[in-house]
């Protein structure tokens, strides 16, 4: 049995200029050591969901519970040191003068003693391969670095859980593979929950499960297998699908079957060299 | 260029100046300041000269950063010296001509406050040059610790500091950016009469200032995510450690101001 490790129960939340609810009754449950992303189109109301996940904002109503507490003004943060989060601008959440000091800074906030910060700050950035650039200030570092840092940033905390909010969506291609490397790698070492909000398909399709988003409500769970046999309904959303998945739609008015819709080019490849050579 | 104007500042060198506590550098400093009014002779002046020369023998800094850090003040220096030569009555008249007199005295304490200005510019810039800014604020911050008793807010103005530090390359690099998109827009910044230059800065600093709330605003949010909630139960990452050599520095100092009291006329 799958331990939830944050559940959201009917949970209702409006901004105060907007008459629209930015997010209205959602309830999931997240489980620990799975990789979940939330996909959706602008004004979906995901970006809304990591605000309320680590406090930012409060729910209007509803229930929100992370690591068995229930989040309120006083747990908050409790919460926090749980649940780290990398935002997407790089260079906006970078706030040490150098990368070991920004990595530092959460600890600081800790109030975690010097001996032992030490010791994690090199720690941490050793895991996102940053150990090279301790002295290093942050124009000198490209977007996919200054996010790596973010992430040991949020490492060093030890946390629990770690939300992309849109991590990637501001990196060139080469950055989002590094950040998403680092990732996965910290995922399997750690053990660690991974909830990347994003609309980015191709990052959606690796993830273990996919929540969809649709004017505040969820609007299909499932693997990504599931979520982009749906095709059609996600282009109405205004989502795209991947493009191997696209390719695939594509082969298939041609005339060729498949046996599944293909989540990565690589899988697609493999399929059309190896099981389609009579044709 | 711009940045060239800010950072060009601190030149890294291996010295025992460089690798002084910066409490001991700001200590030293604010002392010499008040010190330096002490001399009134030719002796004085000339131990205090000997003192800033050694200092920045010690330094290893190459004469050009200093006499960069002197050009912009020359003309203050030479204005005070002119304005004490024509100004200053007594002594002797040694020079005449029309209604233009100069005395002994006024030439003499010409000479000795130009040597002041000197002096002071040349050991302040001495701080600058081998302290990086992050250094200094940690120096400040510590040394103004005590005045929290008084509710002054020490830590969010070092914060403060150190953020602003943080943040001047990347809002150099923007402004970079949006002048070129602006340059490729048509607007020119480098010709035309002063006052059409003026305008075209209009359209460089208002996309800046939007941004710059922007990121503050992120930032804010990102630094509450972190966990940050003000000075209170807070540790520091940086450290900063007292050497023997700051103690030798701050020795120094002390003998320089009994040699100077006891030969000042």
């Amino acid at each position: 049995m799958k331990k939830s490790i944050v559940s959201l129960k009917e949970v209702s939340f409006q901004y105060d200029d907007q008459e629209r609810y930015a997010l209205n009754n959602v309830t999931f449950d997240i489980f620990e050591g799975e990789w979940l992303a939330i996909v959706g189109h602008n004004g979906s109301g995901k970006s809304t969901m990591a605000k309320l996940l680590n406090g930012l904002q409060f729910p209007k109503s509803g229930e929100i519970t992370v690591c068995g507490l229930p989040l309120n003004e006083e747990t908050i943060w409790d919460i926090r040191k749980q649940l780290g989060m990398v935002f997407q601008n790089p260079d906006n959440q970078f706030v040490g003068t150098t990368v070991q000091d920004d990595v530092a800074f959460g600890l600081e906030n800790m109030g975690v003693p010097r001996i032992e910060m030490v010791h994690r700050v090199e720690d941490a950035l050793k895991k996102v391969k940053m150990d090279q650039f301790l002295y290093q200030e942050p124009h000198h570092l490209s977007g996919g670095q200054k996010q790596r840092v973010a992430i040991a940033g949020v490492l060093a905390l030890r946390p629990a859980i770690i939300i992309l909010d849109e991590a990637t969506s501001m990196l060139d291609p080469r950055g989002r593979e590094e950040v998403l490397a680092t990732v996965r790698d910290l995922k399997a070492e750690k053990q660690l929950t991974v909830i990347s909000i994003t609309h980015d398909l191709d990052e959606a399709a690796k993830a273990d499960r996919i929540i969809v988003m649709n004017k505040g409500e969820v609007y299909r769970e499932g693997t990504p297998e599931e979520i982009f046999s749906l095709d059609e309904e996600l282009i109405e959303l205004g989502l795209d699908i991947p493009f191997s998945v696209k390719m695939t739609k594509a082969f298939r008015q041609m005339g060729l079957t498949f046996t599944k819709n293909y989540l990565s080019e690589e899988e697609l490849v493999t399929e059309l060299w190896t099981s389609r050579l009579n044709l | 260029m711009m940045e060239k104007m800010i950072f060009g500042r601190y030149v890294p060198a291996d010295s025992v100046i460089h690798k002084m506590d910066p409490r001991s550098k700001l200590i030293i400093i604010f002392f010499f300041v008040c010190v330096i009014f002490l001399a009134n002779n030719g002796v004085t002046y000339a131990l205090i000269g000997i003192y800033t020369f050694l200092m920045l023998g010690f330094s290893k800094i190459p004469i050009r950063f200093l006499y960069g850090g002197l050009k912009p003040i020359i003309w203050l220096v030479l204005f005070t010296f002119i304005l004490q030569l024509f100004f200053t009555k007594g002594g002797s008249l040694i020079f005449h001509w029309g209604p233009v007199k100069i005395y002994e005295e006024g030439l003499k304490m010409g000479i000795f406050i130009s040597l002041r200005f000197f002096f002071l510019i040349l050991m302040t810039s001495l701080l600058t040059l081998t302290t990086t800014p992050i250094e200094i604020t940690d120096g400040l911050e510590t040394l103004l610790n005590p005045l929290k008793k008084v509710r002054f807010p020490v830590h969010e103005m070092a914060l403060m500091m150190s953020i602003s530090l943080r943040f001047i390359p990347t809002l150099m690099q923007e402004t970079d950016k949006i002048m070129k998109a602006q340059i490729a827009r048509g607007v020119e910044f480098a010709s035309g009469p002063l006052k059409e230059r003026i305008k075209a800065v209009i359209p460089l600093l208002i996309p800046l200032f939007v941004s710059s709330f922007k990121r503050a605003e992120e930032l804010a949010v990102a630094m509450e995510a972190r966990g940050y909630r003000g000075g209170e139960g807070r540790t520091k990452y940086r450290q900063l450690s007292w050497a023997a050599a700051d103690t030798v520095q701050i020795v120094l100092l002390v003998v320089l101001t009994i040699l100077l009291v006891l030969l000042r006329s």
